[in-house]
């Protein structure tokens, strides 16, 4: 029973990472209805750039803060600049685009930092807190960062201009435009947001994996399974999913099929989800355009 | 008086294909101006058009300003809200979000609340339905949604694109009642486009007829309401 | 005009049997290389260019084929030539396996899935329950093959001229499938399922019949691979050889058959040139032509140089190249203003 339940805090707090990365996919989802395969590859990116200034002699949360909004001007530009002539593209072409980006992205953070694994320091104290043994300072430290991180993110697209303004270029971009909204930047600002979460993520996941230029692989994997689980067209559905599929990676890696298989988890979940209800647990069912 | 709106030579489509073949109409000031004509005439192209929604050749002028081939963002900010065919509400958001779109690009607080009384005075409805999700409105209901979010603009020009369309005669009836009084009292110049000629020449001063993409016959309203041959022939009735 | 093709290819197939007498061994081990690699992605083009699914996971057949001759022939002493038909059956039926759950996907979700797939098939691997057969992490090493019937060949040699028949062999029978009514029918599916379905063309089944077609192609380059490189291990079979089968196909042309020679060309050798610059640089590589390509030249290698042979030739009968027709506009899925909104269009064959 303790194991259990050790498991499940602990999943908690991997949980509120991948939601937080699912979160990410699905607001570039509900945008623009891509999926942007290299979010994991700048999420990694953002958090090298997070070492390179905490080696510099930053100050752990001066670095992260910077961090953020260097992920977020990042964010901004790939859209502006690589994004914006694919609107309109087919499926593959978009599906080449990501894939590209997802390269290339690798492949700078590999040259630019090398691929040797790294610590990455982290700002809470260590050893079992609260819960005597059942969390880690870290776990418990990232699982309230991920939450006041999403938390803020609610509160910005429920009560802000802005936010609203985002939401409404989401789901109507003819009608955004005729309001005066600038449907452009409305995305580019997505994208922003989209990265700068991803690089919470990445700095808060660091710590517990270590840092590669194929960190967030896996974790990328796991926020698919987290954002079809909820539902991608839902920003709460896939914060959901994303702790759900947390506690049912622990659980399953601990109990079933071993830790060696969690991907396999992850895989599993994907097709389970869009074989029996594609549009996930809390996404609108709606009739196919035939 | 110089008309608000007025556009020359104006020829519009989308892609390939061309709907409008360089038409001239004007919008006066203060005034309703009515655009009739049958299903495919080129009705709706014409307002995208004016909202920079399409491809076009020819002149707009807005004011003193030429307004064609500019983005529609902008265009909006020159005071120009469209309520476009099929209403374009947002559904996923609540009546009061998609309210205060309307308003999104003015910085006035106090005058966007008094426009939201004004509003809620034409359509008291709305105000009951304050927080509902803007998709489980009726239709009606919606149509009115869509004509108070665009008076939250606070707009000089109003383009209204088939108001009746898919709604009940009775609700139709409120509308346009709400339509005269909206005229009578805000100032705003408004741009009419309607399948139901009737009722469009009622309220307008101005209408032209078009055919496909060409401009038939244009005049004073009343005169062709009251021309037997004009009505049998394009307005069926 | 079809004994005029044979003849053709024939002339081809003896010019490229000439380097087995002119290269070195490594030079004869790197073209053979590419004819696998050929060999892999004809078997993508066969599934995403001409029957539009997109796969970002055929890594994982190129791995399944791998192990199936390595473990063949490790463990149990099976010739090489023998473990082909076995692999070929093996990732067919998993072909079929998989193209089950596929038919329910469409456009991204499917190439979602078949990435989470490629990403998860290393760990697979590795598993201990499969450890007695594939070596774990460590891997298995197998002996390279001699030439038959003490043919005064070296064993490179050989292999180059075995890969290619092999490869001439499958790029026929590719061919020919793709020319003929089967052909036409994933090509149907492609460009308009909707019509395709009105017009009799049973999508399920022909779908998942050409993911089982496609897998072999690929399976049976896994195995030549292992067979050639000498050695399998889980972590050589990562998401990266997914990924750059697929750069391979859009660069050598989506719905192209000879575009995948060029791709294999593309994967083998611009790595190595571009390693000398610096380990990062192929994945960079790969991302700015990929990127590139896809708004430039979308239709490959083999769709500019069949442009400009149309252009020198009226009347040439070719098949579209253009990957800008596979998958529905992302834009056509999106449903601005419908009650409901935005949603998820998996696409795949479940009708209204």
């Amino acid at each position: 029973m303790e194991g259990v339940l050790h498991q499940v805090l602990s999943g908690i707090a991997s949980g509120g990472i991948y939601a937080s990365v699912a979160l990410a996919l699905v607001m570039i989802y509900q945008a623009t209805h891509h999926v942007n395969f290299a979010q994991g590859e700048m999420a990694t990116l953002s958090t090298y750039i997070a070492l390179t200034l905490i080696n510099l002699g930053l100050p752990y949360w001066i670095a992260f803060v910077i961090t953020i909004v260097v992920s977020f001007v990042l964010g901004l530009l790939i859209e502006r600049i690589l994004m914006r002539p694919m609107m309109d593209a087919p499926v593959l072409a978009s599906v080449g685009v990501f894939i590209g980006l997802l390269l290339i992205i690798n492949s700078s953070t590999g040259w630019m930092f090398d691929y040797m694994i790294k610590t990455f320091p982290t700002p809470f104290p260590g050893g079992p807190l609260l819960f005597s043994g059942y969390v880690s300072g870290h776990e418990l430290g990232a699982f309230f960062i991920t939450l006041v991180v999403l938390i803020a993110v609610y509160l910005f697209f429920r009560h802000t201009k802005l936010g609203l303004a985002m939401r409404a270029a989401a789901f109507n971009p003819v009608s955004s435009r005729l309001v005066g909204i600038r449907v452009g930047w409305m995305l580019a600002l997505g994208w922003g947001l989209a990265a700068s979460i991803g690089a919470v993520a990445g700095m808060m996941v660091a710590p517990i994996v270590y840092l590669d230029p194929n960190m967030m692989a896996g974790i990328l994997l796991y926020a698919f399974a987290g954002a079809l689980l909820g539902g991608i067209d839902n920003p709460l559905g896939a914060v959901l999913g994303g702790f759900a599929v947390g506690i049912i990676e622990n659980l399953a890696g601990a109990y079933l099929v071993g830790t060696e298989l969690k991907l396999t988890v992850a895989l599993i979940i994907i097709v389970s989800v869009l074989v029996v209800k594609p549009s996930g647990l809390l996404g609108r069912t709606v009739l196919s355009r035939v | 008086m110089p008309a608000l709106l007025e556009a020359r030579s104006l020829h519009a489509g989308y892609g390939e294909t061309r709907v409008l073949h360089g038409i001239d109409f004007a919008v006066e000031q203060g005034g309703v101006t009515a655009l009739l004509g049958a299903n495919g005439a080129g009705k709706t192209t014409t307002l995208r058009a004016i909202c920079g929604m399409v491809r076009t050749s020819g002149e707009i002028r807005l004011g003193e300003e030429r307004i064609d081939g500019r983005p529609t963002e902008d265009i909006v900010q020159r005071g120009v809200a469209h309520v476009p065919d099929g209403r374009g509400t947002f559904f996923e958001l609540t009546v009061e979000e998609n309210l205060r779109l309307g308003s999104y690009i003015r910085r006035d607080r106090h005058g966007i609340a008094q426009d939201l009384e004004r509003v809620f005075g034409y359509f008291p409805r709305l105000r009951e339905r304050f927080r509902q999700q803007a998709g489980t409105l009726s239709g009606g209901e919606q149509q009115m949604l869509a004509i108070a979010r665009a008076l939250l603009l606070g707009p000089r020009l109003l383009l209204l694109d088939e108001p009746s369309f898919g709604l009940a005669p009775l609700i139709v009836q409120d509308i346009f009642a709400i339509l005269h009084r909206i005229r009578a009292d805000e100032g705003v110049s408004i741009l009419l486009v309607e399948q139901n000629a009737s009722l469009a020449l009622d309220i307008a001063e101005q209408a032209y007829l078009l055919e496909t993409g060409r401009i038939v016959i244009s005049g004073p309203a009343a005169e062709i309401r009251r021309d037997e041959s004009i009505r049998r022939s394009y307005l069926g009735y | 005009m079809a004994r005029n093709a044979l003849l053709a290819i024939l002339a081809w197939l003896v010019v490229a049997c000439l380097p087995t007498f002119l290269l070195s061994d490594y030079h004869l081990f790197q073209l053979t290389m590419v004819i696998v690699y050929a060999i892999a992605i004809l078997g993508l083009a066969i599934l995403t260019g001409f029957n539009g699914q997109i796969s970002l996971g055929h890594g994982a057949f190129y791995a399944i084929g791998a192990y199936v001759t390595a473990v063949l022939m490790y463990q149990y002493g099976v010739p090489y030539w023998a473990t082909l038909p076995v692999s070929a059956i093996v990732c067919a039926v998993f072909g079929f396996l998989i193209g089950l759950p596929a038919l329910r996907l469409g456009g991204l979700y499917l190439a979602l899935t078949t990435f989470a797939l490629a990403v998860a098939v290393p760990q697979l691997l590795k598993h201990d329950a499969l450890e007695p057969w594939t070596g774990g992490v460590q891997g298995l090493v197998i002996d390279k093959p001699d030439p038959p019937f003490g043919l005064d060949l070296s064993p490179d040699q050989w292999l180059y001229l075995f890969s290619l028949f092999v490869g001439a062999v499958l790029f026929l029978l590719a061919w020919n499938v793709v020319r003929g009514r089967i052909g036409r029918a994933m090509m149907a599916i492609r460009d308009h399922s909707l019509a395709a379905e009105a017009m009799g063309i049973d999508i399920a089944l022909l779908k998942t019949r050409t993911f089982a077609l496609s897998a072999m192609y690929t399976g049976i380059a896994g195995s030549l691979g292992a067979i050639v490189v000498q050695f399998v291990a889980p972590d050589s079979f990562g998401i990266f050889v997914s990924i750059y089968f697929f750069v391979g196909l859009v660069v050598g042309g989506v719905s192209s058959i000879g575009g995948a020679i060029f791709g294999g060309l593309f994967i083998e050798f611009v790595p190595n040139l571009a390693e000398k610059v610096s380990k990062a640089a192929p994945g960079a590589v790969y991302g700015v032509i990929l990127i590139a390509v896809m708004f430039l030249m979308p239709g490959g290698v083999a769709g500019f140089v069949g442009s400009l042979f149309a252009r020198f030739r009226r009347g040439t009968k070719s098949v579209e190249l253009r990957p800008a027709m596979i998958g529905e506009s992302v834009a056509n899925n999106v449903s601005a203003g419908v009650p409901g909104g935005a949603e998820p269009d998996p696409g795949g064959n479940r009708g209204v």
